[in-house]
C-alpha cells in the first residue's frame, strides 16, 4: 500500500475500497513505524525489532551520563486528557534520554474542560511545531483519531486509549517477558483480572499472540471478562488455581475502585479471596514463573504483598525496562523520518 | 394536468402488476395504469423507456434537524433530498428544539415543509414531553395537528410504568406508537454490537438482550393495553420471531429496518470509523441475514431509510464520542437495488418494503397505482452508475459511508400528489 496523508487515508477507508488495518496507519510505505497505535495487525518482525532495540538503549539507564543525541532538536509533546503520573513520566525520561525537549501537556484539565473541541486543541499544538505527540485519552480509538488529524509530519504514539490499547506497556511486558524467559513459542502465560476494563490486557494479548505464545489464557470472573475475547486467540478460565497452573508469566491486572460500585463485584474482599494472587496460589504456577503488574498496585485486593514484594515479582523491572522500551520506539519512529527527510 | 409516463417498466407491488405500461396521472390522483385512456391527450408526457415506475418511496423516520438545529440540515434541503432520493413522503421525528411536544412545533414544522416543495413531510409527535420519558405529550392536540404517530424514539423509557400509560392513553387518541425498542440500562453506556468488535476495540457494547428484551416487554404491553405498536429500526435477529408471534396471535404490530442495518455489520466499523456509529447498533453478519430473510418473508413488514444528517464536527471526534447516525435519503435507491442485487429479495419486494408496506402502516393512500390512488410516483434508472459526492449528494449530511463511491442506481424524477417534485435529465 502506497503511504497516503492522513486526510487521504481517512477518504479511502470512507470509500471502503481499502480495508483498513491498524497497521496501514501506523507503518510507512517502508514498513517502518511512523505511528505507534496499537500493536494489532503489527508484524513479528518489527516488535521483535522494537524489543531489540529496546536491549540496545537498556543501558543508558546504567551510565553515570544518561542521555544518548539521538533526538537532539526533536520536540516531543505529551498530551494527557487522563491523569497519568508513572507513564507519563517514564515516557518524559524516556524522550529526555534520547536528548528531545520535552513539553508536558496536562490538557484535562484545561481547554476541554472550556468546550474546545479535540480537533482545535490539536490544531492548536500542531502551530507549536512538535516532532511528536505523546497521547493518552480516555476514549477509545482517540490516539487513532489523532493520528488522521495530525500534519504529516507529527508522529503520534498512543500512551492509552479508553479500554483498547496500551501499545508500549504491551511492548515492555513483551521485553521483561523475553528477558527472563527468551523463546515466547513455549510459554504458557496467564492474564488474571479486569480484562474488560484494560487496554494494557489488550495490548499484552495482541503482542503475545503476535509474537507466538502457544498457550495463552485470561482469568476473572464472567463480569470483568469481555464477551468473545476468545476471538483474540485466548482461553478464558473463570478459576484462579485452574487458570495459573503451570503458568510460566502471571500477570496480575490493577483493579478500579469504582467496579465494586457498578454491580461488577460485590466487595474487595471476595475478589482477593477469589482472584488475589498469593503464594500459596503460585506454586501451581511452573516453579520459576515470573509475576507481572502493569502497576499501580493494589496490595491484598489483586495481589498479595508477599508476592509483589517475593522473589518471583518483576514489577520494578517493568518499570525500568519501560523507559528503554519508549525510547527505542521514540528512536525508531524519529529516526525513520529523519532518513525519510534526509532522502 | 394530465400526464402521461410511458415506456417504463411499471411496478405495482400492491397488484403484482410488473411489465411495461403507460401510466397516466390526472388531479394529483393514478388515472389508469396499463393502457391510455381512450380519446384523451396528455398535458405532459415523460418518456420512462429504461426506467423503473414505481410507488415513492416513505421514510418512517427522518431527522430533519429544524426547528433548533439548522447548522446540521434544514427542512426545506432535506425534503427536496427526499424527492431526489425518490421518496414522496417521509416522517420528521420529534427530537428538534424544542421538541415535537405540542401542536405549534407540528404547524410550524407542516408550514416550513409546503414551502419546500420536496417529498411531503409527515410529523410524528413526541410521545412524553421533551422526549423525557416522565410526562405524557397532549397526544390528542397533536393528533389534531396531524401528526401521523408517536415516538420516544432511541430515549428508552426507563420507567415502565410510565410507558404503560403512554401506550394506553395514545391508544385511547388512536395513535400508533413508534417504538425503537432498547432497555435502557442495557443500552445505556454502549455504543456499538457487543461482541468480538466490542472487545477487540475496547469499546462498550450494547448486547442484543437489550432490544431483544425490550421488544417482549413492549408487546407485552401494548397486548394489555391494546395499543397499536410499530418497532422502528429493528437490528437483532432475535427480535423478529417475537414480532411475527405476535402478529400471528391479532396484535396490531408492525416492524420495520433501517436499510443500513440490512447493509452493513460491527465489522464495517473497522477501526473506530464514525460513519458506521448508528443507533441501534449494527449487529453481526448472523444478524444481517436473519433480517435480510425476516424482509423476504414479511416478517418485517418496512425498510425504513432512518435519515439522520450530521455537521462536520458531529462526526470529527474519537469513534465514542460522535453523534450517532447516517445520511440516507441520496443513497437509498442504489443501497436498496444492491441488496436486491444481492439475492436478499426481489425487486417487487424491496418497492413493497419501501413504499406499499409503510403506507399501510401510516394508513395512508398511497404505494400502489391503483387508479384513483395518489399519485406518488418514482422513475428511477436502476443501471445508471454515479458518484456519491458534495456535489450529486443532495442532503446537508455528507455523513454517508457512500461518500466518494460509484453507486448503480438512481433516480430521475419523482412525483408527488401529482406534481413534479424531482426532475433530473428529464426529457420533456
Amino acid at each position: 500500500m502506497a503511504k497516503l496523508p492522513a486526510n487521504e487515508v481517512l477518504k479511502e477507508c470512507v470509500d471502503g475500497e481499502m480495508a483498513m488495518s491498524a497497521a496501514d496507519i501506523q507503518l510507512d510505505d517502508q514498513g517502518r513505524l511512523r505511528h505507534f497505535i496499537a500493536i494489532e495487525g503489527l508484524p513479528r518482525a518489527l516488535l521483535t525489532q522494537i524489543l531489540d532495540n529496546a536491549e540496545r538503549f537498556a543501558p543508558v539507564g546504567d551510565r553515570t551520563v544518561k542521555k544518548v543525541p539521538l533526538l537532539r532538536g526533536r520536540t516531543v509533546a505529551n498530551l494527557f486528557f487522563e491523569p497519568s503520573t508513572r507513564t507519563r513520566t517514564t515516557f518524559d525520561l524516556a524522550a529526555k534520554r534520547l536528548s528531545a525537549d520535552v513539553l508536558n501537556l496536562n490538557i484535562e484539565a484545561s481547554s476541554t474542560k472550556k468546550g474546545e473541541s479535540l480537533a482545535d486543541t490539536l490544531r492548536n499544538l500542531e502551530a507549536m511545531q512538535c516532532d511528536m505527540f505523546v497521547v493518552r485519552h480516555q476514549v477509545s480509538g482517540a490516539a487513532h483519531f489523532i493520528a488522521q488529524q495530525v500534519a504529516p509530519y507529527i508522529s503520534v504514539i498512543n500512551g492509552g486509549d479508553g479500554r483498547h490499547e496500551h501499545p508500549t506497556q504491551g511492548m515492555l511486558d513483551a521485553f521483561t517477558i523475553r528477558r527472563h524467559k527468551q523463546d515466547f513459542t513455549r510459554l504458557k502465560i496467564a492474564i488474571v483480572g479486569d480484562v474488560a476494563h484494560s487496554r494494557v490486557a489488550r495490548s499484552n494479548i495482541q503482542a503475545l499472540k503476535i509474537l507466538g505464545v502457544p498457550d495463552l489464557r485470561v482469568v476473572g470472573p464472567k463480569t470483568l471478562i469481555p464477551p468473545a475475547i476468545d476471538a483474540m486467540g485466548v482461553t478464558v478460565y473463570d478459576d484462579l488455581d485452574e487458570g495459573i497452573r503451570d503458568c510460566d508469566v502471571v500477570i496480575t491486572l490493577r483493579l478500579q475502585q469504582e467496579r465494586m460500585q457498578s454491580a461488577l463485584l460485590p466487595s474487595a474482599h471476595e475478589y482477593f479471596r477469589e482472584y488475589g494472587l498469593t503464594a500459596d496460589r503460585m506454586r501451581l504456577a511452573a516453579p520459576d514463573a515470573i509475576v507481572m503488574h502493569p502497576g499501580p498496585i493494589n496490595r491484598g485486593v489483586e495481589i498479595d504483598s508477599a508476592v509483589a514484594d517475593g522473589a518471583q515479582s518483576v514489577i520494578l523491572q517493568q518499570v525500568t525496562y519501560g523507559i528503554a522500551v519508549r525510547m527505542a520506539v521514540m528512536a525508531m519512529i524519529l529516526g525513520s523520518q529523519a532518513q525519510a527527510g534526509a532522502a | 394536468m394530465r400526464i402521461r409516463i410511458h415506456g417504463g417498466r411499471v411496478i405495482d407491488p400492491a397488484s403484482g402488476h410488473d411489465a411495461v405500461a403507460e401510466v397516466w396521472v390526472e388531479d394529483g390522483q393514478i388515472l389508469s395504469l396499463g393502457r391510455a385512456p381512450r380519446g384523451l391527450k396528455a398535458d405532459d408526457t415523460f418518456d420512462a423507456s429504461g426506467l423503473v415506475v414505481a410507488p415513492g418511496f416513505v421514510d418512517l423516520g427522518s431527522h430533519l434537524r429544524e426547528p433548533g438545529f439548522e447548522h446540521k440540515a434544514t427542512i426545506e434541503r432535506e425534503a427536496r433530498a427526499a424527492a431526489a432520493g425518490g421518496f414522496t413522503s417521509i416522517c420528521a421525528t420529534p427530537d428538534t428544539q424544542p421538541v415535537v411536544d405540542n401542536a405549534a412545533v407540528v404547524e410550524h414544522i407542516v408550514k416550513r415543509a409546503k414551502a419546500a416543495r420536496g417529498a411531503r413531510v409527515l410529523v410524528l409527535g413526541a410521545l412524553t414531553v421533551g422526549l423525557d420519558g416522565q410526562l405524557l405529550s397532549e397526544m390528542h392536540a397533536l393528533n389534531a395537528a396531524g401528526v401521523v404517530g408517536l415516538t420516544n424514539l432511541d430515549r428508552a423509557i426507563k420507567d415502565t410504568v410510565v410507558l404503560k400509560h403512554a401506550l394506553a392513553y395514545a391508544a385511547s387518541a388512536e395513535l400508533t406508537v413508534f417504538l425503537q425498542p432498547e432497555d435502557y440500562w442495557l443500552g445505556r453506556q454502549g455504543q456499538i454490537h457487543e461482541g468480538a468488535v466490542s472487545t477487540r476495540l475496547g469499546i462498550p457494547g450494547i448486547p442484543s438482550a437489550a432490544e431483544v428484551i425490550a421488544v417482549q416487554r413492549d408487546l407485552t404491553l401494548a397486548a394489555a393495553v391494546q395499543a397499536r405498536v410499530h418497532f422502528s429500526r429493528i437490528s437483532a435477529a432475535e427480535s423478529v420471531k417475537p414480532i411475527a408471534d405476535a402478529r400471528r396471535r391479532g396484535q396490531a404490530v408492525s416492524a420495520d429496518v433501517s436499510l443500513a442495518h440490512l447493509s452493513f455489520t460491527v465489522d464495517d466499523i473497522g477501526h473506530y470509523d464514525p460513519n458506521f456509529h448508528v443507533r441501534p447498533p449494527l449487529r453481526a453478519a448472523s444478524d444481517r441475514s436473519a433480517l435480510r430473510k425476516a424482509v423476504k418473508a414479511g416478517a418485517i413488514d418496512a425498510i425504513s431509510a432512518g435519515h439522520e444528517p450530521h455537521d462536520g464536527d458531529a462526526k470529527a471526534a474519537p469513534f465514542g464520542v460522535t453523534e450517532p447516525g447516517m445520511s440516507t435519503l441520496d443513497t437509498f435507491l442504489p443501497a436498496l437495488l444492491a441488496q436486491v442485487a444481492a439475492g436478499a429479495f426481489d425487486l417487487p419486494t424491496a418497492l413493497a418494503a419501501a413504499s406499499t408496506r409503510p403506507h399501510q402502516i401510516l394508513g395512508r393512500d398511497g404505494g400502489r397505482l391503483t387508479p384513483g390512488s395518489v399519485a406518488d410516483l418514482t422513475l428511477f434508472d436502476p443501471a445508471c452508475r454515479w458518484q456519491a459526492n458534495g456535489e450529486t449528494l443532495h442532503s446537508s449530511g455528507l455523513n454517508t459511508p457512500y461518500l466518494n463511491q460509484t453507486l448503480t442506481g438512481r433516480v430521475v424524477a419523482t412525483l408527488v400528489g401529482g406534481q413534479w417534485a424531482y426532475r433530473n435529465f428529464s426529457p420533456v
